[in-house]
């Protein structure tokens, strides 16, 4: 290639003009986390996909045995499998998610000094939250392809409606990303860090995950309703038998409204943080 | 402004650079809360021109380098880089400039080549452009061999270099270098001045800090020198010494007891006497004589020097204190 040409496209990449926090650039993020994980990650990611597997042989089969069939969302008995498996890929979406936008975050941002490198170039720091969060959610539908796989091989798959569980996670996915990613921005330390672990895990086990909601006493439930995980579960549980209510487009608003607060909230804190 | 309407073609307003101008900053502040980082400073930088920012750490400099890249917005002041405000327009400014920043922030996870390839996506620039300019510019810093080399295994001297390619890779027009060799050992310092030498001769705008004087001397043609946020002294490195100090220094040691106690002794002896906690500094045109005359009192130095004046000398009579401390 010629030299004028060369210089030609740097000018190019010169000339357009962006406000200060989007520079409509975030696919070169996401190259370059595609990049790094072939250069090494891909065994850790792989990780991801096995911790909700390992919970669905354990529980699914093994307590599945003494437990039997329990009322599905339909009101149908189904196998104590097929009832947690939906709320199992729910807690991969949201743990996928989460560990990328808060963990992965909280390092890039202050140990690897990444983000500071790609914002002395033309990037916006809207450039990079939108990498991250596609990173996410790409990561997110891998798992669920696979875990939903996984499903139908045990025979827990019934109807063709369960291969929207596979969307439905992506959306779970993008709600817990976009927010983790704006709480993260308040992090500066690791005792910090592990509060996020402190929230996680009692809605991973209080969710309606292993068993229903009306064994609680009815404040408790509210409570749990109130909370994002038990809506993903609910949602996905429906999508599994291919059943429908009225509670199911709230379920889908629920993480409409999250993503878009989190995206909001997101872009507000970058803003404080990188604009100063 | 009233000069505006006498000289129309001359005058240097923010908007309006004057040609060749490719950062104006016009009473530049940044502040923190109560506390004043830079405290309106005022420098202009012509295309091509090697241009420093020379004070201890915490003079500001660093805070100076990043509202000129927009990461950092200003409180007040005006600041226009190739006629752009960074604040407003950051992606666009960033895409003339290259940054090599105070420390190596290099991507770890990628290789060597991968850093520059990746670095240039953030600029939106070609693969068919990136390629040929990745392998151009390893060959500049000497580390076409270390192309498939992971980060964490170059060397101290060859990650700075890596990150000096890797700002290089959008052709900038200006180039920040924000302590580029500290941390660095002689050998690898002066390669990496050869190195920044040869851009400076490709006709790139260099923009330093350092608190190195020999840095500062070797690299810059022009330079301000800054202590507490404030301008205290701008001009070439060979005009601020002779401004700001005498030709020569005799440096004397009386062993750290007497030093202080000795000042009186030398009081008359060349154009000024300087007493630092470990050696006593008479500034004379003429070391040599100094020298004469502190042994004619019957003085005897432990050790004694005789050196050109240097930037150190002009930082210290500027602020009464020394550079690196």
């Amino acid at each position: 290639m010629s030299l004028t040409a060369r210089r030609g496209a740097a000018d190019q990449a010169r000339n357009r003009t962006f406000g200060p926090l989007y520079s409509r650039n975030a696919r070169a993020v996401i190259s370059r986390g595609m990049k790094a994980t072939m250069g090494g990650h891909w065994l850790v990611m792989l990780s991801g996909f096995f911790e909700p597997v390992l919970f669905l042989v354990s529980m699914g089969v093994g307590m599945g045995a003494i437990v039997g069939a329990v009322e599905g969302p339909d009101g149908t008995p189904v196998s104590y499998a097929a009832y947690i498996a939906p709320a199992l890929l729910a807690v991969s979406a949201m743990n996928g998610a989460v560990y990328d936008s808060t963990w992965n975050v909280f390092f890039k941002m202050n140990f690897a000094k990444l983000y500071q490198g790609m914002l002395y170039t033309s990037l916006g720091p809207l450039d990079i939250a939108l990498g991250e969060i596609f990173l996410a959610l790409l990561r997110g539908m891998l798992y669920a392809t696979g875990f939903t796989a996984v499903m139908a091989m045990m025979g827990l798959i019934t109807t063709p409606w369960a291969l929207l569980m596979i969307p439905a996670s992506v959306l779970i996915a993008f709600g817990f990303a976009s927010l983790g990613m704006a709480v993260t921005s308040f992090m500066k330390t690791f005792q910090q860090m592990d509060w996020i672990t402190f929230i996680m895990l009692p809605m991973f086990l209080f969710s309606a995950t292993f068993y229903p909601l009306t064994v609680y006493p009815q404040p408790i439930q509210w409570l749990i309703q109130a909370m994002p995980l038990w809506h993903g579960v609910e949602l996905l549980r429906q999508i599994s038998v291919g059943t429908f209510t009225a509670a199911t487009p709230l379920h889908i608003g629920y993480y409409l409204v999250m993503t878009a607060l989190g995206m909001l909230f997101t872009t507000v804190r970058l803003r404080q943080l990188f604009l100063k | 402004m009233h000069n505006e309407a006498i000289l129309p073609s001359t005058a240097n307003t923010a908007g309006a650079p004057a040609p060749g101008t490719v950062i104006t900053a016009e009473n530049l502040t940044k502040t923190y809360g109560n506390v004043a980082a830079v405290d309106g400073i005022s420098f202009s930088v012509r295309a091509g021109e090697s241009f420093g920012l020379l004070g201890p750490n915490g003079a500001g400099k660093s805070t100076t380098m990043k509202m000129i890249g927009g990461v950092t917005r200003r409180t007040a002041g005006n600041l226009r880089i190739m006629g752009l405000d960074p604040d407003t327009h950051g992606p666009e400014v960033r895409a003339h400039l290259g940054v090599v920043p105070q420390q190596d922030n290099l991507d770890e996870e990628l290789r060597v080549r991968d850093n520059l390839l990746v670095y240039g996506r953030y600029f939106g620039l070609p693969l068919s452009y990136l390629k040929p300019k990745a392998d151009e510019l390893l060959e500049f810093a000497q580390l076409t061999d270390k192309a498939k080399s992971k980060v964490d295994a170059l060397s101290g001297g060859m990650k700075r270099r890596l990150t000096i390619a890797r700002s290089l890779i959008n052709e900038p027009r200006i180039l920040l270098l924000d302590e580029p060799t500290t941390g660095l050992d002689p050998q690898a310092r002066h390669i990496l001045w050869d190195r920044l030498f040869r851009l400076k001769e490709q006709g790139v705008t260099l923009i330093l800090t350092t608190h190195y004087m020999d840095e500062a001397e070797q690299l810059c043609d022009r330079l301000i020198v800054v202590d507490k946020g404030r301008i205290m002294a701008e001009g070439s490195p060979a005009r601020l010494i002779r401004e700001h100090s005498t030709r020569e220094v005799l440096e004397l040691r009386f062993g750290s007891e007497r030093n202080t106690t000795i000042a009186v002794e030398l009081d008359g002896i060349g154009e000024r006497l300087e007493v630092l906690p470990d050696r006593v500094l008479i500034y004379a045109a003429d070391g040599e004589s100094a020298l004469e005359q502190v042994a004619s009192r019957g003085l005897r130095p432990l050790t004694s020097l005789v050196r050109r004046s240097s930037l150190e000398d002009v930082f210290l009579r500027l602020t009464g204190r020394s550079l690196v401390d």
